[in-house]
């Protein structure tokens, strides 16, 4: 089996739905480190019900490896059900807020990409711009390498949330 | 009834009643004197005070093993948590049902460092199977009954809960829980039907199956419905170091245990097998040696309650997720109404059993005895004998450990108390102590070297105060045995740190603690000695001098191919 290991490493979102506890983001992220899973990016807030709590949790790994973390993620009291959206059909969003330097001779550029990208300007000060931006990854990348060259001071990333597009 | 209100303390105890526990291992401190304090009202259920908190989850440890019920221990915060980690591992690394209680430094106090304090929910996260702190005392019943509950069933495990001082003392409405309500936790016990379908098939087909059993099957006390499945499919079976006791040891399938230590027969049998059916077994790598070389023709069949064991260490053919015992008797019971042709299958299985019968014969277990040594193996043998195959035996860790699985022969689940997964030194005596409590009836024997003895050597005041009559033979090779036949063999005999020198006399040891000890210096007292060490109504200590440079084989080299054994 060692073989077949990293051949294919595949980037994957699962969606956790987990009883809204202190300490369960702990189990997750132990389970994570102490088997040596990587975590890419991690999201959590409760879900309509407030018991209840989504964690979506991008990783990467070959089949064997995301196999077992699906199972140990499984294994724990707390998870009550994690959701593989490799193979169905799902919506996936980040959000970015990016605070961008507003020189006077660059604000028009920055409002002509925001515009374009449909974000928006949440917040304006003397010297900077903050846009919020959502969107996919792909989006966000290429927003973010357009406003580069104005200089981009901060940014805050979410990470994927995810949905399946069905109920499932 | 209308609920009354009850303290913390009390409510602990009406759980613990309702649950049916007879016994707790354990050891007071500022943080549970509240639970003590309670604990002088409940006539009904023992106290077995430990001298180090270590020894207290070992014991329940043992208790659980032996007795197939949940074991009980009970600490204070701090130091009292910390010294419970080890054993807390240890029963996590081999699946034993125990619920840990840590007293806890009252709520207000909890993340200021207080005086005793430490964060053992999150020092115990990783090897408990799931663990809580009580901040209210009106979630405690629930609590406490959901602890034993995950313990017991599914994949058994620890559990620890801790109940800061404040909880104890608080009081609420006590009514008992019905019903245990938990969202996300199901254990699978009935197995698929097609998986199994499936599994017959390859059953029927196969010319050289193999069963290996392991823990789940003795945890399930499933032996029954394995020794009939094997008979039926006419399959040789071997077994892990935890596996032993699951299979009848005079039966011709029986081959010994299997990995590093296991018998040149059933290693062999794993390389050569067409088809190995894995119950109850997770594929250790002491087990399995080099995993990519292991089985390398066999198609595999794996069998476990525990989803995340199957596809861990070794690609499976067919995967079974369910209960050992439930399994097993559906499998019987689909193969009865299958009507296997056993005539046919006979003639399939002869060439294969012919081979086994091979491989048995011509490298057995044994030993090279010379005149005026006493050889540890012989020691066991004796044993064995003196005790009828009916002792329940503990063992320490390392070449004790390896030689009693080899040369003492198990008959029942339960009767083989060791530390396999974690390989915790220390372990044998409390374990046995905790097996003699469940057992009382039964010869309770811990096998131990002179370097693990000394782990947890402190428990011969817990034997005597609490008239626990257990037996404890120390090989005793003045070596850290398994390690220094490690230097000897892959580190050109370079034997660093191995070497105890000094020992404390074993015999004024036990004499002093108001044991009994005894020594064996000569091959000819090894069995008059035993003898008088199981006769003796006292906690015995048998110092017997074996040769410093005993090894134990067969040996395959971690790392290499389970056939590959260096064999005496």
């Amino acid at each position: 089996m060692a073989k077949e290991r990293n051949e294919k490493e595949q980037k994957h979102i699962f969606s956790l739905l987990v009883e809204n506890q202190p300490g369960v983001l702990a189990r997750i992220a132990g389970l994570f480190s102490a088997r040596g899973y990587n975590i890419e990016s991690l999201c959590v807030a409760p879900t309509v019900d407030p018991e209840i709590s989504r964690v979506s949790l991008v990783t990467t790994g070959d089949e064997f490896i995301l196999e077992q973390i699906k199972k140990q993620l499984n294994k724990l009291i707390n998870v009550v059900k994690v959701y593989d959206y490799t193979q169905i059909p799902y919506v996936q969003r980040d959000l970015a807020l990016v605070k961008v330097r507003a020189k006077p001779e660059h604000r028009a550029e920055i409002l002509r990409i925001v515009d374009i990208f449909r974000s928006r300007v949440v917040d304006v000060s003397p010297d900077y711009y903050t846009v919020e931006i959502t969107g996919d990854e792909d989006k966000i990348e290429a927003f973010l390498k357009l406003l580069r060259p104005m200089g981009i001071k901060e940014i805050a990333r979410t990470g994927p949330v995810a949905l399946a597009r069905e109920l499932v | 009834m209308f609920p009354i209100k009850l303290t913390g303390a009390q409510i602990f105890f009406k759980v613990l009643e309702e649950e049916k526990v007879e016994v707790i291992f354990g050891y007071p401190g500022g943080a549970v004197l509240d639970i003590y304090d309670e604990l002088c009202r409940h006539e009904n259920i023992r106290h077995v005070l430990v001298r180090h908190e270590q020894s207290a989850v070992h014991a329940a440890d043992g208790y659980a093993r032996a007795s197939g019920k949940v074991g009980v221990c009970l600490v204070t915060s701090g130091p009292g948590a910390t010294n419970t980690v080890t054993g807390i591992a240890t029963a996590y690394m081999d699946s034993i049902p125990i619920v840990v209680f840590t007293g806890q430094v009252p709520t207000r106090l909890v993340g200021s460092d207080a005086f005793q304090e430490v964060d053992i929910v999150g020092i115990t996260r990783s090897c408990t199977k799931h663990n809580y702190l009580v901040t209210d005392v009106n979630d405690l019943a629930r609590i406490v009954k959901e602890a034993f509950y995950i313990a017991r069933t599914g994949r058994p495990g620890p559990v620890l809960v801790d109940i800061p001082k404040d909880v104890q003392q608080a009081t609420a409405r006590y009514e008992p829980i019905k019903e245990i309500k938990l969202k996300s936790y199901k254990p699978v016990y009935k197995p698929n039907v097609k998986q199994l379908q499936r599994a017959i098939s390859l059953i029927k087909k196969s010319k050289r199956p193999l069963i290996l059993s392991g823990g789940g099957v003795v945890h399930a006390r499933a032996h029954e419905e394995l020794r009939e499945f094997a008979e039926k499919i006419k399959s040789p079976v071997t077994s892990t170091l935890m596996g032993l006791g699951s299979f009848p040891p005079d039966s011709p399938l029986w081959l010994g245990m299997v990995g590093m230590h296991g018998t040149y027969a059933a290693n062999m049998a794993t390389g050569e097998c067409d088809l190995l059916i894995g119950i109850g077994v997770r594929f250790d790598d002491r087990v399995t040696g080099k995993v990519d070389t292991f089985a390398p023709n066999a198609k595999i069949i794996h069998i476990d309650i525990d989803p995340t064991s199957i596809q861990k260490n070794v690609p499976v053919t067919v995967p079974v997720v369910g209960d050992c015992k439930i399994t097993l008797s559906m499998l019987n019971k689909m193969l009865n109404e299958d009507g296997i042709d056993e005539k046919e299958l006979e003639q399939i299985r002869k060439d294969w059993l012919f081979q086994i019968e091979e491989w048995k014969k011509s490298k057995p277990l044994k030993y090279e005895q010379k005149e005026g040594e006493i050889k540890p193996q012989y020691v066991i043998e004796t044993l064995y004998e003196l005790t009828k195959g009916d002792a329940i035996i503990a063992t320490e860790v390392g070449q004790n450990q390896m030689w009693a699985a080899q040369f003492y022969k198990f008959h029942r689940p339960g009767q083989l108390l060791t530390s396999g997964g974690l390989g915790c030194m220390g372990y044998g005596f409390p374990a046995a102590i905790g097996a003699k409590v469940a057992c009382p009836e039964k010869t309770v024997v811990d096998i131990a070297g002179d370097g693990s003895i000394q782990m947890n050597i402190q428990e011969l005041a817990t034997a005597i105060q609490n008239n626990i009559h257990v037996k404890v033979i120390i090989l005793n090779n003045s070596y850290l045995g398994m390690v220094r036949q490690w230097q000897e063999l892959f580190y050109e005999r370079r034997y660093a740190c191995t070497y105890l020198s000094y020992a404390p006399d074993f015999v004024k040891l036990a004499d002093a603690y108001g044991a009994v000890g005894l020594r064996v210096e000569k091959p000819e007292e090894v069995r008059p000695v035993l003898e008088k060490a199981l006769s003796i109504p006292n906690v015995v200590f048998v110092d017997v001098r074996i040769p410093p440079e005993e090894n134990v084989y067969p040996m395959v080299p971690a790392g290499s191919p389970i056939t590959e054994m260096i064999l005496v």
